[in-house]
């Protein structure tokens, strides 16, 4: 079994969902011949021909909105946008037409098409190329947000996306693109979408999370550990519609709750999760929930975007205040 | 399957040997404008083969009558509280009907809102064009055509999914077409360049019919653009652009089947810009006397296209007054027959607002749903 990195178990994702289905179409900017500006469709067009992994013109409306008639005639498009900070142009398109085209022809047509787009911030980018904005697409009914956080789980919710018969807006947290290795059996099997992975078990408070910011989290975990707090970790991987079940859950478990996302705070998915604790969970709250987020500020350049960033000692200082509150 | 190479890369383009000292021509272009009959209903250029089959001719004719028919019953509806906001087609006949009657079967249209005479010769009910207006969103579940997509509010964003439907049907091989049909104002939106331009690049199977009707709500086309016609944004894309007169239902027919033909044996896409004039306000909701001379309006009732083909139909000996005043009849008892149906047809249930928004309602949506379902008949609480 290969030991592969984030980005590597994207390709295989793809390759294996080209092979099994000839339905199945990439296409981005620059994703042909140059394998994408991350590698993430490396040796893909030669694999399967131009015809099923195209090059596209810079025209991201297009990329999204072509995806939509294809997936109406049958197709199961997986478009790729270059970086997040280019994906607004295809909000109209998203919103406007993939998320509603099976409720408003009551079936008759659907949408089975992933847009796919490296996101987050701590790589030195330039501007542009750092903001966590998929608060944006959660609100919109009839889509999926799915979030991986390791390579296994980029492989299998890469598939279980391709795969479904609804539109999915697939992000990958480009920070860890590489950060790690893992085994991954190319054998075809979906994750699970709509669920929660606990990482992690604990008893003493819950950290809920996912992205790049799972690997601060489990960093946290680690030291709150060495001081003696159990914390269980959540990587909430699907965050629309997000699976607050599993999160609840834990928290009856543990009474404490620490949200951590790179996103800004206000409107953030954290957001959302936070007001379901408190209509289903305060009774098994001891402590206020707390969120540690990037600030509701412009992304800062890359100078100041370690500043940014929630950091592994941030979030162990929410969980300490967690456990101090009780 | 198509093959690879004909998916063209575009890159076989080899510049021009540099000249100094004289500035050398290095692209050209014209774009022809063609009318087979004149606003009098005479014949201005020899018609093409179909025109000169009666019947093909008559099912033309009806089917605007029956489009006119439709469109003055529906704003009649709307203003008795009957139908919501409703954009009306009047004047457009030509330029919907010639289309459609054109299109085969197995092609898909894509259409904006002013396209219904295509529609309906398309298979698309009446009873479904007024749900949707109706605020229904069962008028957009056509029973009788799988494909097409439904009416598209937002403008021009429909380009890029013609674009994607014209790529399926290239991929698998099919000798099937896409056509995306918009209005001028869609011709300023970036949607449409980029679906143009591509549709150029990869050669696609893609018509593209621009119903130019004069005006994009209150901006006249004069306002929106410095370019002679609309057409010639075609040009700039790599691919042919043509005008025809948009109330000529003859000169749209045939153009758009020829445009049909071409796409459909591999020849590329094509744009045609059909001229033609919105004879109503751009919505119920709109009072075009507000930004609109009424003596424009005036001057545009001698272009109009059911009176057109019915002149020349009459100069033939072919259509009597007691044949006009059936088949208006006849239109008329259709309509009302679909407006019965649509006033007829059962509430929906409110649940459906979660039925059809995922395959299978995702595990948290279910507790809203069940919440709705309590509600009873009092609403949201």
């Amino acid at each position: 079994m290969a030991e592969l990195t984030l980005v590597e178990a994207v390709n295989l994702a793809l390759a294996r969902a080209l092979e099994i289905d000839p339905d199945v179409v990439v296409f981005g900017e620059d994703i042909g011949i140059n394998g994408g500006v991350f590698r993430a469709t490396l040796g893909l067009q030669a694999r399967y021909g131009k015809e099923r992994v195209m090059d596209t013109p810079l025209s991201e409306t297009l990329i999204a909105g072509m995806a939509i008639g294809m997936a109406a005639q049958g197709l199961k498009p997986v478009a790729e946008i270059q970086f997040m900070g280019f994906i607004y142009p295809t909000l109209d398109q998203i919103l406007s037409h993939a998320a509603r085209l099976r409720n408003r022809t009551r079936g008759r047509l659907h949408c089975p098409m992933v847009l796919r787009a490296p996101y987050g911030g701590g790589i030195h980018a330039p501007e542009h190329h750092s903001e966590s904005t998929e608060a944006l697409f959660a609100h919109i009914p009839g889509l999926r947000v799915v979030i991986p956080s390791s390579p296994l789980r980029a492989y299998g919710l890469l598939l279980a996306a391709i795969f479904d018969p609804d539109p999915v807006i697939f992000l990958e947290p480009k920070r860890i693109y590489r950060m790690v290795k893992e085994a991954v059996a190319d054998d075809g099997q979906a994750l699970p979408l709509d669920v929660c992975f606990r990482l992690r078990d604990g008893s003493d408070v819950t950290l809920v999370t996912w992205g790049a910011m799972t690997h601060e989290t489990l960093q946290a975990a680690d030291r709150l550990a060495q001081e003696g707090i159990s914390a269980e970790v959540i990587d909430v991987a699907t965050i629309k519609p997000i699976d607050s079940a599993t999160i609840l859950e834990s928290v009856a478990k543990t009474g404490r709750c620490v949200i951590v996302h790179e996103a800004a705070r206000a409107c953030g998915v954290g957001a959302e999760i936070a007001a379901q604790l408190a209509e289903h969970g305060l009774m098994s709250l001891y402590a206020p929930v707390q969120r540690v987020t990037g600030y509701d500020t412009i992304m800062p350049l890359f100078r100041l975007e370690q500043h940014y960033l929630p950091t592994s000692a941030r979030i162990v200082t929410a969980a300490k205040r967690t456990l101090e509150a009780a | 399957m198509a093959r690879a190479d004909s998916f063209a890369d575009g890159n076989s383009i080899t510049p021009p040997p540099r000249q100094f000292g004289q500035a050398r021509r290095v692209a050209h272009f014209e774009i022809k404008y063609l009318q087979y009959l004149n606003h009098l209903g005479e014949v201005a250029e020899e018609l093409p083969e179909f025109a000169q089959e009666r019947g093909q001719l008559l099912a033309l004719y009806r089917a605007m009558v029956l489009t006119r028919t439709f469109d003055k019953k529906a704003i009649a509806l709307q203003r008795t509280g009957k139908l919501g906001t409703y954009a009306s087609s009047l004047g457009q006949e030509a330029a919907a009907v010639g289309v459609g009657a054109a299109m085969a079967k197995q092609d898909v249209l894509l259409p904006a809102y002013r396209e219904y005479g295509a529609q309906f010769l398309r298979g698309v009910s009446m009873t479904e064009i007024l749900l949707y207006w109706g605020g229904d969103e069962r008028g957009m579940n056509y029973g009788a055509q799988a494909e097409d997509f439904p009416i598209c509010v937002p403008i021009a964003t429909h380009a890029p999914h013609a674009v994607g439907v014209a790529y399926a049907m290239k991929l698998r091989g099919q000798a099937r077409v896409a056509v995306c049909a918009l209005g001028d104002g869609a011709t300023s939106k970036g949607d449409f360049y980029e679906a143009v331009n591509i549709a150029g690049a990869w050669q696609l199977p893609l018509v593209f019919i621009v119903n130019n009707n004069q005006w994009a709500i209150s901006v006249s086309r004069a306002a929106q653009t410095r370019a002679e016609t609309l057409a010639q944004k075609a040009i700039a894309a790599g691919i042919p652009g043509e005008q025809v007169d948009g109330n000529d239902v003859i000169a749209v027919r045939e153009r758009v089947a020829q445009a049909l033909d071409t796409a459909r044996h591999g020849g590329g896409p094509r744009l045609i810009e059909a001229l033609t004039y919105r004879m109503g306000d751009h919505t119920t909701a709109d009072d075009a006397s507000r930004y609109r001379p009424g003596d424009e309006v005036e001057q545009q009732r001698q272009y109009d296209p059911i009176a057109r083909l019915h002149k020349y139909l009459a100069r033939c000996g072919e259509w009597s007054q007691q044949q006009d005043d059936a088949l208006y009849a006849e239109c008329e008892a259709k309509v009302d027959a679909a407006v019965k149906d649509y006033l007829a047809t059962p509430a929906v249930a409110p649940e459906s607002m979660f039925d059809y928004l995922y395959e299978k309602l995702p595990v948290a949506l279910r507790t809203q749903r069940e919440s709705l379902s309590s509600q009873g008949e009092s609403g949201n609480g």
